[in-house]
């Protein structure tokens, strides 16, 4: 099998037992890189040389015995949003196009001392606002599947490395559905863990009181082995969780009996496309006959959810955006006369329309006069989500819906009516206001060829069950590859390039 | 007949806390290293860095809260005001606007018209913001971060005082028991205290407020009762002009004793506030609570009255020994090495308050040690030095910390207790001042002062005056 259709866990096992080394691996991503990335545009950055020079030095600590773990000398992609010292971390904005940071965020601190090799940062919505990558000041990214379509967002160029094999896993985020929106899209799998799971120091802000890191990855396995390795507690963080319960490995069998799957009804009315609906019961199906129990239920509120989460991300975005100001770092406009001419002109040459919107949207929500009947308003909202999450959940182990309602839109639909695009969040929204983890795992596909993904979700810190439903689900089925992918492999087995 | 018009004040007052780190990184809070130095990316406001709160900040918070009777938010919030500015990295600055960590508290103040509460709203905690240097040669402006970050408390009363006399007291009030906690020095001048006053006049029998003013940029006691008393004038004025008092924020300037408006509450700008979902609650439990009260000092009025009782000081003294926490410790550590408490208080009130005064600095500047002024008063009192000689070693202990014994060693100091030397000079002045015996035995009493005078100054000063005088006495009899 070809190195760059391995799993991350496959390859590293292979890397520890001496069959691939950590440098041969990188090479080839960065060959596969080379040769999908300028008609897919995954990456912001490749960091070819550095990459190259980590995976001779974690090569070195793995013949030495100090570096023993699965994921050591396997290639990562992080998302642009990731702050990654000495290497240029952008949000895909203007506005940070030529930031370079002094420090690394934890998450990713915590991947290169289990040994990952950073490839390159990822594509993606400008600052995480956008469900399709195409708000990225770098141009749009394309979906593995079919380059006419997005691949989601807006960790979409994460998810179409993963699937162009131009990684071997990534690291995405999740504001609104970020993660498991782009992941179905691609045909992958991504998880969004729980609400201080995973540090976010170093991960720039959009909505704070939202934002999770996570896995974007080719299978199951990879996405716990992932998890395990960036989850910890973090000082630094003041929203991190001290969790002991984060062998996340261990809950990879394929035992549902008994598991308890609820179908909310909310989920599965008007506005879903039908063979999304057809593809998720069978799947349903699928885990009754390994012994899980499902029934269908009504969780409510659910029409909330999306004015609920626009008006508190955009807030607090328009807090967190506040420091680009062109005057400390980042984009600073050529022309100005006087400070003011200076913010002005550096923020509107430097922010996209997306951000724009949301910045004006959430700095009305908090102005005065506003507060209580936007911004309070959407907070009750919240914590009455989760209370009927917490009500779902004295029934179920596991909520099962759709990860979005439609299969992946073509390039240049969406952008023109934000509303519509918004409404495509529905039933990922909810599980960020409620700080629940949900993954999404790819379960079919429509009639275009192009993936679906359901949607598994759990009460907090239940993302050992997630991760056992999802594997059980797995095994009753073939993992499906872009065919762009396939024709690749193909043609160099035809020329007799290396298998 | 003309109106009479009161004037009616309230303060918001900003605290630096000592603690040794910033209120949410692990940089350093101390004062004056090169620019940029005391920073990290959470008070530079990098990209994705986040803010963790120092607990100390905390607890200094309650600890003034407690000591000014206010009540303990058990569950308190940082919000984010938001407003962009340079020298504010993160163009929010993390503050308390819903649920601040102190209410409605008072301290008594008394003036020479007798007691009086002043009503405390609410204390909140906030991080200070950094500085800008405008560099007028190369016409652009740098910002320093290393003071952005430190820690602030913010005290603001209700608009309960009717003078400066009123504000000062109350501001001494506030500055005593902060410093006797340990939460800050208060320094005005140094920016360490930093007064804001709120300030309306209306007709004595009025009960509703007049239109009232913000006043900035104050920076000593005595500036804060000039830009009243000017401010007060302002506005009655503009009141018997038939003009209206404009609600604004005006900037005291002391050098031309006026104050500039600033800007207008137009100009107000809308902070945006909201609770900073990078920070969780602060949760305040009983036990957090008793262990903060726990620690609480003796504060002035208790230090007085034991003063009074444990030592048998004076009102007078123990009053002034407590006006300043550094005294106050002085006098106590002095005691505590042996000294007779009068004699220390003395030393304390006259040559060091003479000194302090003479050299333009505060109490708090002292930075001589307990020891060296227990070794002066024991030198003293064993007459191993007279009393001209020990102020002038005082003065080096005052300015260098001089080890007394070392000092008098050093230069020669010890009073001379050899009897046939000063036998043998007291001889030689009287055999050179025939004259002076002469009108001592005619009865001129004072002439015996002369010979005494050039006795002390053949001798430098170090012989022991009682022995002087006793010796030049039986001498001239003698003749």
């Amino acid at each position: 099998m070809k190195i760059t259709a391995l799993g991350a866990v496959e390859l590293g096992k292979k890397i520890q037992a001496r069959e691939i080394s950590s440098v041969e691996a990188t090479k080839e991503v960065l060959r596969q890189i080379d040769a999908l990335d300028p008609i897919y545009h995954s990456y912001v950055t490749v960091a070819g040389e550095q990459a190259l020079e980590q995976a001779r030095a974690v090569q070195k600590a793995i013949d030495e015995g100090t570096l023993t773990g699965t994921l050591a000398g396997v290639p990562v992609a992080i998302k642009d949003n990731l702050c990654t010292r000495g290497l240029r971390t952008t949000c895909s904005s203007n506005i940070l196009s030529n930031f370079v940071p002094t420090y690394t965020a934890q998450a990713v601190v915590n991947l290169e001392k289990a040994g990952a090799v950073i490839v390159g940062k990822t594509n993606m919505d400008e600052f995480a606002m956008g469900s399709t990558t195409e708000t990225s000041f770098f141009g749009v990214t394309k979906n593995p599947w079919n380059p006419d379509h997005v691949p989601g967002g807006s960790s979409g160029g994460s998810a179409a490395a993963v699937a162009l094999e131009e990684c071997s896993y990534a690291l995405g985020s999740d504001t609104g559905g970020s993660i498991r929106q782009p992941s179905s899209f691609c045909g992958v799998v991504g998880m969004k863990p729980t609400y201080g799971t995973v540090s976010r120091y170093g991960l720039i802000a959009y909505g704070s009181s939202l934002d999770q890191i996570g896995p974007i990855s080719k299978n199951v396995t990879d996405c716990a082995a992932i998890l395990e390795a960036i989850a910890s507690y973090d000082p630094k963080d003041s929203t991190s969780v001290r969790r002991g319960d984060t062998r996340f490995t261990e809950a990879l069998t394929e035992d549902v009996k008994g598991l308890r799957i609820g179908l909310p009804r909310d989920y599965y009315g008007d506005g879903l496309d039908g063979e999304i609906r057809d593809a998720i019961q069978k799947a349903a199906k699928e885990l009754e006959k390994k012994g899980a129990v499902i029934e269908e239920f009504d969780l409510g509120l659910v029409s909330y959810a999306i004015p609920a989460y626009y008006v508190i991300a955009s807030a607090e975005a328009s807090s967190n955006l506040a420091r680009f100001d062109g005057v400390k770092y980042g984009y600073r406009a050529k022309e100005y006369d006087g400070l003011h001419s200076m913010y002005k002109k550096s923020r509107s040459e430097g922010f996209g329309a997306e951000v724009k919107r949301r910045i004006m949207l959430g700095s009305f929500v908090l102005s005065s006069g506003y507060y209580d009947a936007y911004y309070l308003k959407a907070l009750r909202t919240k914590a009455l989500m989760k209370q009927a999450f917490d009500k779902a959940f004295e029934r179920f182990d596991i909520i099962l819906a759709p990860t979005a309602p439609t299969t992946a839109p073509k390039l240049g639909e969406s952008l023109s009516d934000p509303i519509k695009m918004y409404l495509g969040d529905i039933y990922t929204i909810s599980v960020n206001l409620a700080g629940l983890p949900a993954m999404s795992v790819p379960c079919g596909t429509d009639k275009n060829g192009l993936p679906i993904g359901m949607q598994l979700i759990g009460d907090c810190f239940t993302e050992k069950k997630l991760i056992r439903a999802a594997y059980a689900f797995e095994k009753t089925r073939e993992f499906a590859r872009p065919a762009v992918v396939l024709e690749r492999e193909r043609k160099e087995r035809e020329d007799g390039k290396n298998i | 007949m003309a109106k009479t018009y009161e004037t009616v004040i309230g303060l918001e007052v900003h605290v630096e806390l000592a603690t040794q780190t910033k209120i949410f990184c692990s940089c350093s809070t101390a004062f004056g290293g090169a620019p940029n130095t005391h920073t990290c990316p959470v008070c530079t406001g990098m990209p994705g860095s986040l803010p963790v709160l120092n607990r100390k900040v905390v607890e200094y918070a309650m600890a003034v809260g407690m000591a000014t009777n206010c009540e303990i938010t058990r569950y308190s919030k940082f919000d984010r005001k938001n407003y962009f500015y340079p020298d504010n990295p993160q163009n929010y600055q993390i503050s308390q606007l819903y649920a601040p960590i102190c209410r409605n508290g008072f301290v008594e103040i008394e003036t020479k018209t007798g007691k009086k509460q002043i009503r405390i709203h609410e204390i909140h905690m906030e991080e200070d913001a950094g500085k800008l240097i405008h560099d007028e040669w190369e016409n652009c402006s740098l910002v320093d971060f290393n003071r952005s970050g430190v820690p602030l408390i913010e005290i603001v009363s209700e608009p309960d005082m009717r003078s400066a006399e009123e504000v000062v007291a109350y501001l001494e009030k506030l500055r005593l028991i902060i410093q006797y906690l340990g939460a800050s020095d208060c320094k005005l001048q140094e920016g360490s205290m930093r007064a804001d006053v709120n300030l309306s006049v209306r007709e004595m029998g009025t009960e509703t407020f007049g239109t009232r003013t913000e006043m900035k940029n104050l920076n000593s006691f005595k500036a804060i009762a000039r830009a009243i008393e000017g401010e007060k004038n302002r506005q009655i004025e503009l009141l018997e002009e038939g003009k209206p008092v404009i609600q604004e924020t005006r900037r005291w300037d002391d050098n031309k004793e006026y104050s500039y408006a600033m800007r207008s509450k137009e100009d107000a700008q809308d902070y945006r506030y909201f609770p900073d979902p990078d920070l969780v609650p602060i949760l305040i439990s009983e036990e957090w609570m008793a262990q903060v009260k726990a620690r609480e000092p003796e504060f002035k009025d208790a230090k007085m009255a034991r003063y009074q009782a444990e030592f048998d000081l004076p009102r007078y003294d123990a009053d002034l020994l407590t006006d300043s926490k550094k005294m106050a410790d002085l006098f106590e550590e002095t005691v505590a090495l042996g000294a007779p408490p009068k004699k220390v208080s003395n030393w304390l009130m006259v040559e060091t308050m003479r000194l302090l005064k003479e050299s333009e600095q505060e109490p708090d500047d002292l930075s001589f040690s307990a020891a060296h002024l227990a070794a002066l008063i024991a030198m003293t009192d064993a007459r191993e030095i007279n009393s001209t000689v020990a102020k002038e070693v005082f003065e080096q202990i005052f300015r260098e910390d001089a080890d007394p014994v070392e000092y008098v060693e050093k230069h020669g100091l010890k009073t001379v207790r050899d009897e046939g030397s000063l036998r043998s000079t007291i001889e030689a002045i009287i055999a050179a001042n025939p004259q002076s015996v002469a009108d001592y035995k005619s009865g001129k009493k004072k002439a015996m002062g002369f010979i005494v005078g050039q006795t002390m100054k053949a001798m430098k000063g170090k012989a022991d005056p009682a022995a002087v005088n006793q010796m030049v006495r039986e001498a001239m009899e003698k003749q």
